[in-house]
């Protein structure tokens, strides 16, 4: 690609790659962007794995590929298809009602469903658009060039208003997600908090489609959460490794796409992947069951 | 360009007969029925044990299986049904009791839909530019684009997992309604939800062909939950979820073919989706309306 002809490309001094990685300013608005999507994703992601919703979480991010086509066809920016249909997807899955216990799993096959007729949905946009068939792999596998300045403030915006919601509401919420029946009882809007969570998690999964696309957003937001949990079943600190996870995830992973000619979207999740595959050796090796906050009996 | 040519060949070659007189269509509507049934079969079990998200993750470990046999230069339908067989009894031994976990499950598939786009980089990159659309005719389908010989290699392997299923179906829903039960009156449950996770593999590759990677949960799943809709009874429901796919897999073709710019996939999943929100709509209703009397 273009990279290589401009940059110096990979040489074995490491301060002078560093150095490379922040020469250009689209490089420099990717790691930015990449920073707020990787804290924002790792925080709510832990919420996620801890509620055990990230087939919800997967048909969200999913659901910002038609919102991102269609934007396209329109002529708005993709940012805001990612968040006005990732919203609206987690606003109409909480409305489908739960059946926790049951042997035929209704909300499942609605969810499945729903998720598969907004891919086909996108699909057609991509191809009444006519336009260049890569734009619909960077949609669905992302891509790092490009990001403006405006996007990378959008995306900050966003991320301080979701995390400064999910601070107040964290205490309640953990409960609620830990023993629902038992929250419920002490007077916790259950409900309320399902759905006000699921709207969180449709803003994360529309800035994690930002970076890796609609289809690989569990590398930033399902895999740095699961790794912390195998780690340590503890809140702060567990969500603190989400957070380092996820940050380092995504600086390798925007770094070696920048030096590579393959796509960022096998690179963050592959490293992402790795490192719980790693966690899961390793706290089996230890303590023989590692497992953590998520799986009751 | 418009839609007008196409609809007026629909509206002038008499119905039916025009739709199957050209080839391709015949191929489509050939290969399409058997994969439906195969789907409408399979999908229900899926829906009923609550596997739907290993049938997602499935479907995209058919998106990395194909492109990596296409960038290694092998037909891509035997890494297809190679990567999703084996993910699948993969999954199911990860799981407790044959049946995965979510985290593991979308770990697990979330990577390997990254070596897929690797695979589709390497390919993209390593032959003409013309290929370029090999990746999204595996996420989205190409029912108009088999050949004759595909069409029959894709009925034949789908009419044999509709049997496969078919002849396991006693057990398999006892397994599933009540495995404690069926263990202990010797119903092998754990090979059980093996051997149908290996056909849930196979029914996906073939689907691939069909709706494509990203559609085939569609067919998958819209089927088999209007039919748990429509009747309790598993048996029934089993037809019933064979005979919806089967009918919107008919309706999509006819209705993409009536509207050339409408994918065909696209309208397959469309009708799909349509069928069971109407039937979901339709079950509300008749279940308010007593009540408020």
């Amino acid at each position: 690609m273009v990279l290589t002809d401009v940059g110096a490309g990979l040489t074995w001094n490491l301060v002078d790659d560093v150095r490379q990685l922040f020469q250009f300013g689209f490089m420099v608005n990717a790691l930015e962007a990449g920073t707020v999507v990787a804290v924002m994703a790792a925080v709510i992601g832990w919420f996620m794995v801890v509620r055990r919703q990230s087939f919800a979480g997967h048909t969200i991010a999913v659901v910002g590929f038609p919102g991102a086509a269609g934007a396209t066809l329109v002529g708005v920016s993709a940012l805001y298809g990612y968040f006005a249909f990732c919203v609206a997807a987690a606003v109409l899955i909480s409305a489908v009602p739960h059946s926790r216990g049951k042997a035929f799993s209704q909300e499942n096959a609605v969810t499945g469903t729903v998720q598969t007729f907004l891919l086909a949905l996108g699909f057609l946009f991509v191809s009444l658009y006519r336009g260049n068939l890569n734009g619909i792999n960077s949609l669905l596998f992302g891509n790092f060039l490009g990001i403006t300045r405006g996007q990378v403030l959008t995306l900050l915006l966003v991320a301080l208003g979701a995390l400064g919601v999910l601070g107040v509401i964290s205490r309640p919420l953990l409960f609620a997600s830990i023993d629902p029946d038992v929250a419920a009882a002490r007077g916790v809007p259950v409900r309320g908090m399902s759905l006000l969570f699921l709207v969180l998690l449709g803003l994360a999964a529309a800035e994690a489609s930002q970076i890796t696309g609609a289809l690989l957003v569990f590398a930033l937001l399902v895999m740095p959460a699961a790794t912390a949990q195998r780690l340590t079943p503890r809140p702060l600190l567990g969500g603190a490794i989400a957070v380092a996870l996820g940050l380092a995830v995504t600086w390798i992973g925007l770094a070696v796409a920048y030096f590579s000619p393959y796509p960022i979207g096998f690179w963050v999740t592959t490293l992402a992947f790795g490192a719980y595959v790693a966690a899961a050796l390793f706290t089996r090796s230890t303590t023989g069951t590692g497992r953590a906050v998520g799986v009751r009996a | 360009m418009s839609a007008l040519p196409g609809f007026a060949l629909v509206a002038t070659s008499s119905g039916v007969g025009g739709l199957l007189g050209q080839p391709f269509l015949r191929n489509a509507f050939l290969a399409g029925t058997a994969i439906a049934a195969a789907c409408g079969l399979v999908g229900y079990f899926l829906v009923l044990r609550s596997q739907v998200f290993t049938g997602d993750a499935l479907s995209h470990v058919a998106f990395a299986g194909a492109l990596a046999a296409l960038s290694f230069g092998v037909d891509p339908r035997l890494g297809l049904f190679v990567a999703t067989i084996a993910v699948g009894i993969l999954m199911g031994t990860l799981g407790p009791r044959g049946q995965a976990d979510d985290v593991v499950v979308g770990s697990v598939f979330a990577w390997i839909l990254g070596l897929g786009v690797l695979f589709l980089t390497i390919f993209t990159t390593s032959k003409s530019s013309a290929d370029a659309k090999a990746g999204v005719s595996v996420l989205f389908g190409s029912l108009f684009g088999l050949s004759h010989d595909q069409a029959l290699v894709a009925t034949a392997i789908a009419l044999a997992v509709a049997v496969a299923v078919v002849v396991i179906a006693r057990p398999l829903l006892f397994a599933s309604l009540d495995p404690a039960v069926a263990s202990a009156r010797r119903v092998p449950v754990v090979s059980l939800g093996l051997g149908f996770l290996a056909l849930v593999g196979a029914c996906a590759a073939e689907a691939t062909q069909a709706v494509g990677a990203l559609l085939l949960l569609g067919l998958l799943a819209a089927p088999a939950g209007t039919a748990q809709q429509l009747t309790a009874r598993p048996y029934r429901a089993l037809a019933v979820s064979c005979a919806v796919a089967i009918g919107d897999m008919w309706a999509g073709l006819t209705m993409s073919y009536a509207f050339p710019h409408l994918p065909p996939s696209f309208c397959v999943i469309a009708v799909a989706a349509g069928a069971y929100l109407v039937v979901l709509a339709a079950k509300r209703v008749s279940r308010r309306l007593p009540a408020q009397a």
